[in-house]
């Protein structure tokens, strides 16, 4: 078995608002930083896992983001996939 | 009747469980059982509520964890025989999150919780959830992630199906639509943020939650 190492990103689609990026985008303001159009919030999962192939870790980890991390009603998600060489 | 059972499922961080409890066998004179979410057999009970909280602590979204209990399983077989399901607050987005129920709850636009009465219209007699006599009626909402989410295609299947149960008078939380409360195409699901079993004495405010939760116990 082989380790790999994946960083799944998922951001709320842009159709959805994200009220909670709207709050950090007027604090960003108040902090004196000018010229944001847009701040959108969104989360990174890091998972370390075991496969035998890059195939399968990728497999692997797209059933998780489609199934589990990311809604796909409201939520995008991509991902980083690398193998660990220890 | 008087055998009959309803479900109310507990999952670690529900906590209006005792409330429906309180409603359905206190107001309403209705037998119920707790049911662990790990209870795959749920074949002994007439209908099931999923009720509100934070189950496993709202963690990664609301509901997400949930859907994968044993229990929601089980509850793809019997929605299929017809009987009925509610999912209050919590067990709306638990619904949502697993596919019984089109569309997503996510943060309300105000970033508040919210904790007061709602005023909302019954769209729908499908599924007899509510009573046809009233057009209006006043349930309690609690939530901080209770803003309905569904596409311009999802809205359109809701309409044409006559599948919206509750739309807000005045929209607090920013759900598209307005909507409040959705179900499904046999009308034996009902998903919906406000709390009927929180509305079910005068003494607390009002009673207009008893006919939904009656209907627990009524055939469509």
């Amino acid at each position: 078995m082989n380790q790999f190492e994946a960083k799944v990103s998922i951001r709320l689609r842009p159709s959805v608002l994200d009220p909670a990026g709207e709050a950090i985008k007027s604090a960003a303001s108040k902090l004196g930083v000018e010229g944001i159009n847009s701040l959108r919030i969104g989360k990174l999962i890091e998972v370390n896992l075991e496969a035998k192939e890059e195939k399968e870790a990728k497999e692997k980890i797209e059933l998780l983001s489609d199934r589990l991390f990311a809604n796909k009603v409201i939520e995008d998600f991509d991902y980083d996939l690398k193998e660990i060489n220890e | 009747m008087s055998n009959f059972t309803v479900g109310i499922v507990v999952f670690p961080g529900s906590n209006c469980d005792r409330d429906i409890l309180w409603a359905l066998e206190g107001c309403l004179g209705i037998k119920t059982k707790f049911i662990w979410h790990e209870s795959s057999d749920i074949s002994e009970f007439d209908s099931i509520v999923l009720p509100g909280g934070f189950s496993y602590g709202d963690y990664l979204r609301c509901g997400a964890v949930a859907r994968f209990s044993p229990l929601i399983n089980s509850l793809i077989d019997f929605v299929k025989t017809g009987r009925r399901v509610i999912g209050i607050c919590n067990g709306f987005q638990i619904l949502t999150e697993s596919g019984f129920l089109p569309g997503a709850l996510t943060t309300n636009k105000s970033l508040d919780f919210i904790c007061k009465d709602s005023e909302l219209e019954i769209i729908t007699s499908k599924g007899n959830w509510f009573n046809s006599s009233n057009n209006k009626i006043n349930l309690p909402i609690a939530h901080g992630e209770g803003r309905y989410f569904c596409d311009e295609d999802t809205f359109k299947e809701l309409s044409d199906n006559d599948l919206i149960a509750l739309r807000y008078i005045s929209n607090p939380n920013g759900s598209s639509y307005d909507i409040a409360g959705i179900i499904n195409k046999n009308g034996n699901v009902l998903g919906l943020m406000p709390h009927p079993e929180r509305a079910c004495d005068n003494t607390i405010g009002g009673n207009d939650g008893l006919f939904t939760l009656k209907s627990l116990i009524e055939s469509q």
